[in-house]
Formats: C-alpha cells, structure tokens, sequence
C-alpha cells in the first residue's frame, strides 16, 4: 500500500511538472501574472509528492517490505538501522530517486526565496526547471521504477552491495547529488536569460549563491567519495583517474570557472555571454557525469551493475537538455548586449585567465575520458586512457593557475598593476623559496618535482595570508586598526582568501603523499614484524567476531614507534553470507596529525601466513582537509551581505541553507 | 590601448592556450593509451611484446596457484584461447576463478603475461563491457558468462 502510494505520488509530481513546463512561458509572455504565479504553487507541491514517494520507499526499507523489488534486491533484515535509510539511494532506482528529489528540492527553494526575482524571470525559471524534472520523473517510471512489486513475497533480502554498507553512502552521494542537481538553477537562469533575451549584471548576482551552495556541496561530494575509496578499497588511492571520478570532476571544474566568471559579470557587467554559456556547460557536464554513471558504457572501477536501456533514455534527455540549450543559446546569445572589454592587466583579466585556464583542464579532462568511446565507434579498436595522461595533461595546465591564484585577488579592478602586485607578493614568493630550499635540502635528488609542488603550495598558501594581511592593514600594528579592518571585511572577501589558502593545503598533500609515501606488501606470520617509515608493526594474530550481518576476520596488529606503543591496527575481511560469501576488505587507518598509516588485508597463504598491504601516507589527510576548508571558505562567501540582499529589494533569505 | 588590441590579445591568450592544450593532450595520447586485448588477440600477436594493455576475459576455473612470497599465476580465457597471467600483490576481493577480470601488463618475451595491475569491480554481477564483448565475440556468453551470474546470487 505504501509503496503504491510513493509510485502514485511520483507519477502526481509527474503531472504538475508538465502543468508547470508551460504555464509560467504562456504567463510571462502573455503578461499573466496568475499563470505566472501557477508555477510558485506547483513547484512547492511536486517537491511534497517527490519527497512523499522518497519517504515511502524509505518507509518501505526500514520496514524490509521485501514485496518490494527494490528493498529484496538490496537490503537485508539484520542490516543496521542506518543502513537501511542509506540503502535507499545505494541503488539505481532508489538513487535517481534521490536525484528528482534533490531537483524538487531547488525548485522549491527558487520558489519560496526568490521573492526579489523580476516575475517573469523566476516564472521561466521554474518552467526550465520543471523541464529537467519531467524528463527524469519519465525515466524513473518508465525505466527504473523503486516500486515495482515481486508476485512472490521473498522472506529475506538480498542485502546491499557489502562495499556500499559504509557510513560514506550516508553523506557522498548527497553532497554530490546537491552538487550536480544544484547547478540546475544556474542552467535554468541561463536558459531563462535566454528566452527572455535579457541578462544584467543582477542576473549574476542572483545566479552566485546558488552557483555557490552546488559548487560546496559537489566539492564535499567529490571529498567524501575520494576518501572513501581510499579506505575502501584497499589499495591506497585517492584518485584514479577513472570515468566516474572524471566525471565528478568536469562540472566542478566548470563550476569553479562559472563562479568566477560570474563575479566578473556582477561586478563590471562583461562576460555575459560565456558566464551564460558556462552556466548550460556545467550543468550539462552534470548530466553528462549521471549518464556516464548509469549507463556503464565506459568501464569504470567503480561501476556497479547497470541496464543499457537505462542508458539510451538518459542518452536521449542528455541530448535533448545539452543540444536544446545549446541551439537557444547560438539563436538567442547575439542578442545580448555584449559588455564592455578591459584592459589585459586587471581583475577582469584575472579572472578570465582563472576561467581559460579551468575550462582548459576540464576539456582535457573530457577528452581523455571520452576518447576511448569515440576510438571504439571509430575503429572498433578497445582502449583505455589511464593517469598518465591526465597528469601530463592536467597538470601542465594546473600550474600556470595555481601561480596566478595569489594574483587575482590583489589585482585591482579595470586597470591593475602587475609589478605593483608581484612586489606585494615578494614575502609570499620569499615563503615559497624558503620551502623549496628546504625540501630540496632534504630529499636531495629523489622527487624533483616534489619541492617544486612544495614551494607552488606555499606561495598560493601565502599568497591568500598577504590578501587578508593587506586588507585588515596589518603592517599598521595596532590592534585596534586590525580589529576594525578585520570586522569590517567583506565575508565574501574572507570566503575567497580562506578557498585559495585551502588549494595550497590540498596540493600539499596531493605532492607529499604521492611524492614521499611509501608502501610495503608481504606475507606476515603471527609475532612477526613489519616497519615502514620508522613504525613498527607486530602481527599478533588473528580474531573472528560476528558482525550485525557479516562475519568478519580481523587481523590484530600493534604498532610502536622506537619502541613505544603508539596504537592497534586492525584491518579485517568481512564476509556476507547473504550476498553469496561475498567478501570486503576494511582496511585500518592510524591517523598521526595529518599523516596516516594504512594497512590492508589481502589473502591467506597456504603455510598460514597472511598477505598485507601496508602504506605510510605522509600528509595525506590534507588533501581531504583542503577541500573541506574550501567548501568551508564558499560557505562564508554564501553568508555575504551582498548576496543576501538583492539588487530591486532587500530580501533577508535569497539564500536559503541547505536542508540537512 | 584600443579596443581592437585589447580584443586582439584576449583572443591571442586563449588561442595560446589551446593550442598548449592541443598539443598537451595529442603527445600524451600517443604515450599514455592503452589497448584492450582478449587473449585471443594476444595469441594472434597483436600485442608487441613489452608493450602496455590490458587483457579481459575469464578467470579459468582451476587455473589459480598461490605461490612464495605473494606470487599468484592464473589462465584467463576468452573461451576460444587461453593466456597464463603472473601477477605479485593482492588481488581485489571480487577476484574469483570463474568471474570476469581485466588485468593490466605486458606480454612478456615466453608468452606469459605479466600484469602489475589487477583492477577490482565492487560488485559481483558486474562484468566489464569489454570482457562482455569478448565472449560474445567468442560466442561463450551463453555457456560461460551466465551460470556464473547465477551462481553469484
């Protein structure tokens, strides 16, 4: 009955988004404000029916109603609690689910907040909106429907996927969803513009925070789900280079530009029509990275099972969005009015250097990951782009950007003063020298890019400390003068300086733990020893507990370092009987500061001895941290004054803060 | 500085760019592929020896030997020809005789294929397009791939 009820619900959210594709169009155009109006109402009604089905399915797996097809195929009843709301979305039904829910989700929001929007701007907004989420209520029920109920009810589920059972399902495919859904707003502002033929430099100020919200929260996303493949998957890594990951990467990265570019936009009323085309690349590369995903057309590590015919329908809503928008804005984008262009050497500049370079990298990106694909319909021949080319292609690119990072924000508007800047940047450049030297000093002839990277991570660190140093005056020494400056500093000042520091402490640990860790493989006895880094770790033996719905066989290690003990390590396999004897490898992490120890089961050997996996990860968790700091300093931009009062009239809550 | 220069240099930059990018990309494409084989394509030497790919098929059932030292040797088959793999490491955990694997390396100079890389899948039922294909290939879909996806469940 439930489940009826969250299918019925689905297919009434259904409805309104077609009443809503086309009555707030007819509304604007012919000036009707009650049709225009229409859509405010429908867009809060589907997100209640879209979060109404969302909660029966939910309803359905926490009850284990295994009637359900869905809830048999992945869930189990002696699986945690937490588990079983996560395993909601740790399918492809339940997750594109998770998905149109997510959509409902903004629209609402551009629906309730977004009272200081122009009427017939929000109203073709919503329309746009309500066009996506048509296309992906119809792919849900035709295609992946979380309802369908089996004739004979199963006693007992199948069990989710072991791998996914991880607290890292609760907050990954979230963030990311928010992230890769958020940036439907920006493309329905950007197709709105269009159809209106009209776009200020207000456009970009309303289009900012929410750009700015999807933009943090896929910067989580892609965190979370690098971190969790790193302890889960036992090998060590924190980035492949693999479709799925690229395919996170590409809307981040073209996010990144369209967060910039828009600054430009709000500021000095140029770039509008690459702000405009950036805001329909993004989200199309959104859509591009769900295709990716759910059709399984490139192999990928982490490609669970999936239906081709799912594929094409996405494929076809992929074509329809991408090369809709794409043809409105070739017709419609001349008619723009093109703003003014600036001097080479400015803020301008800057910026557009930060969006060439950004858009760049992500083409790049786009190319190796989608060139095995088109080779094979080509020649038939099978490859597979690996790392090496991303790193020689990424990151070739990533430099000059990441040098230019300290410039942007010390450069002044319209006409700035490149040696005036380079000498503001001596102390910062003085940091990095110093860094380099050092490593340099120490690790010899070993990496020698390694103190290169160092030094580059140092000057952006700095770089970001002269932007706030400069602004709160610190060179005046008085603490009053610092205070007053520091309170009276933009948040959104605040927010950039804190994101461009936390670039540094990423690439810190991006070089350190790919530069100088180090890893061990070897077959271990009982009181046998192994030492990596100055660690030593002492296998004690083996332990057998039963978990909630698997049997796990851990392995005890202690670990000292010049002989003191320092902590226990205790990686373990994990077997689920319900999923056929299908085991899983739970590395264990010894976190020292930022610096990890990881270490991995592998398979017993014959003579009784057990294979390890064992890696010193120096800095590694700084990676993680700078992304987190990132996100950290968008969330103080977000909290800006000037984005929360609108151009036309103040409104207290033009951005609304996530749900969760 | 007119607007036509300042035109001039903005788009001068991007081209530079670019063509940096163009050039990036088409070096390292060169460089950095890698081939998909069956073992039948490596039987049919259309592999070089020493060179990097990638090998797809079935682990063969009762081919896996554990040796010393984390040594594992194992034939993976595309139903028509087989290919003896050494590999030194830890497999993944979905590694199974009788399951689908793709296995990075380089055919060594006797025939034996010498993977560094075993790539792991994180679920059961899933099998890389490319091996899929394979056995279709080999018309071995039916009898090999599917009472191994039975038998999973």
């Amino acid at each position: 009955m439930i489940a009826e009820l969250g299918h019925y619900a689905l297919v009434l959210a259904l409805a309104l988004a077609l009443i809503q594709s086309w009555s707030p169009v007819v509304g604007a155009r012919k000036g009707d404000v009650a049709l225009m109006k229409l859509a405010d109402s429908t867009a809060l009604a589907q997100f209640g029916f879209v979060a109404l089905a969302f909660a029966a399915l939910t309803y359905c797996y926490v009850t284990s109603d295994f009637s359900v097809a869905n809830v048999f195929e992945n869930s189990h009843t002696r699986m945690p609690l937490i588990y079983k709301f996560t395993s909601v979305w740790g399918n492809h039904e339940g997750s594109m689910l998770l998905w149109v829910l997510i959509l409902a989700f903004f629209g609402a929001l551009v629906a309730l907040f977004g009272t200081n929007l122009p009427a017939t701007l929000k109203a073709n907004v919503l329309a746009v909106q309500s066009w996506i989420a048509a296309a992906f209520y119809l792919f849900i029920l035709f295609t992946s429907n979380p309802f369908r109920r089996l004739a004979e009810v199963p006693v007992e589920g199948r069990d989710l996927n072991p791998i996914l059972q991880d607290f890292g399902l609760a907050v990954h495919p979230p963030m990311l969803y928010l992230g890769y859904v958020g940036f439907s707003i920006a493309f329905s502002f950007a197709v709105a513009a269009l159809i209106e033929g009209r776009i200020d430099a207000a456009w970009a100020r309303w289009v900012r925070p929410w750009t700015l919200l999807a933009w943090m929260c896929l910067t989580v996303g892609i965190a979370m789900g690098s971190y969790w493949a790193y302890y889960e998957l036992g090998w060590g890594g924190w980035w492949f280079w693999d479709p799925v990951e690229n395919a996170s990467l590409m809307p981040w990265l073209a996010g990144t530009a369209l967060l910039h570019s828009a600054v430009v936009m709000e500021k000095r009323s140029s770039l509008k029509v690459w702000t405009i085309l950036l805001a329909i690349l993004t989200f199309s590369l959104s859509l591009i990275g769900t295709f990716l995903v759910r059709s399984g057309v490139l192999t990928s590590v982490h490609t669970f099972s999936n239906d081709p015919a799912r594929g094409l329908f996405i494929l076809v809503i992929l074509m329809v969005f991408i090369g809709g928008s794409l043809a409105l804005f070739a017709w419609r984008a001349p008619l723009l009015k093109q703003g003014g262009l600036f001097a080479p050497i400015s803020r301008e500049s800057a910026l557009v250097f930060n969006n060439l370079f950004l858009a760049t990298a992500c083409a790049t990106v786009f190319v190796g990951t989608l060139y095995p694909l088109v080779l094979e319909m080509a020649t038939g021949d099978k490859i597979s782009v690996g790392a090496p080319f991303f790193n020689l292609t990424f990151g070739p690119l990533f430099v000059p950007l990441l040098i230019a990072v300290p410039f942007g924000p010390l450069l002044a508007w319209k006409r700035g003063d490149l040696y005036g800047v380079a000498q503001r940047l001596l102390a910062a450049c003085a940091v990095a020298m110093i860094g380099l030297a050092v490593i340099f000093a120490f690790n010899g002839a070993q990496s020698v890019l390694a103190p290169f990277g160092i030094g580059l991570a140092l000057f952006v660190m700095a770089g970001a400390l002269t932007d706030i140093a400069e602004r709160i005056d610190l060179r005046s020494m008085s603490i009053e003068t610092i205070g007053r400056r520091a309170a009276g500093m933009p948040r959104s000042s605040w927010g950039t300086a804190i994101a461009h520091f936390a670039l540094g402490i990423t690439l810190m640990g991006i070089v350190s733990a790919s530069t100088w860790g180090s890893e061990r493989i070897v077959a271990l006895k009982p009181s046998q020893t192994v030492s990596i880094s100055g660690y030593d770790l002492v296998f004690d033996g083996m332990v057998s507990r039963d978990g909630s719905n698997y049997r796990e066989t851990a392995a005890h290690f202690t670990v000292r370092k010049q002989g003191a003990v320092i902590g226990i390590m205790e990686p373990s396999k994990r077997v689920f009987p319900s999923r056929d004897g299908m085991s899983t490898t739970e590395a264990a992490l010894l976190t020292r500061g930022v610096s990890q120890i990881y270490l991995s089961l592998g398979d017993n050997n014959a003579d009784g001895s057990i294979a390890v996996r064992l890696y010193h990860k120096p800095l590694v968790l700084l990676i993680w941290l700078g992304a987190l700091v990132m996100a950290f300093g968008g969330a103080l931009s977000l909290s800006d004054r000037r984005l929360r009062i609108g151009a036309p009239k103040p409104a207290a809550r033009i951005v609304a803060q996530p749900a969760e | 500085m007119t607007r036509k220069h300042r035109r001039l240099i903005l788009i001068g930059s991007s081209l530079g760019v670019l063509a940096f990018a163009v050039a990036l990309v088409l070096s390292s494409l060169r460089d950095s592929i890698v081939f998909f084989n069956s073992p039948t394509d490596i039987a049919e030497h259309k592999a070089a020896p020493g060179k990097r790919v990638r090998l797809g098929g079935m682990v063969k059932m009762g081919s896996l030997e554990r040796g010393d030292n984390l040594q594992l040797r194992f034939e993976v088959t595309d139903g028509n020809k087989d290919i003896l793999v050494s590999y030194r490491g830890i497999v993944p955990d979905l590694f199974r005789e009788g399951q689908g694997v793709v296995a990075e390396g380089h055919v060594e100079p006797g025939g034996t294929f010498a993977a560094d890389t075993v790539l792991a899948k994180h679920d059961e039922n899933y099998m890389p397009r490319e091996v899929v294909e394979t056995l279709k290939k080999q018309g071995h879909w039916q009898e090999t791939a599917a009472p191994v996806k039975q038998s999973a469940r």
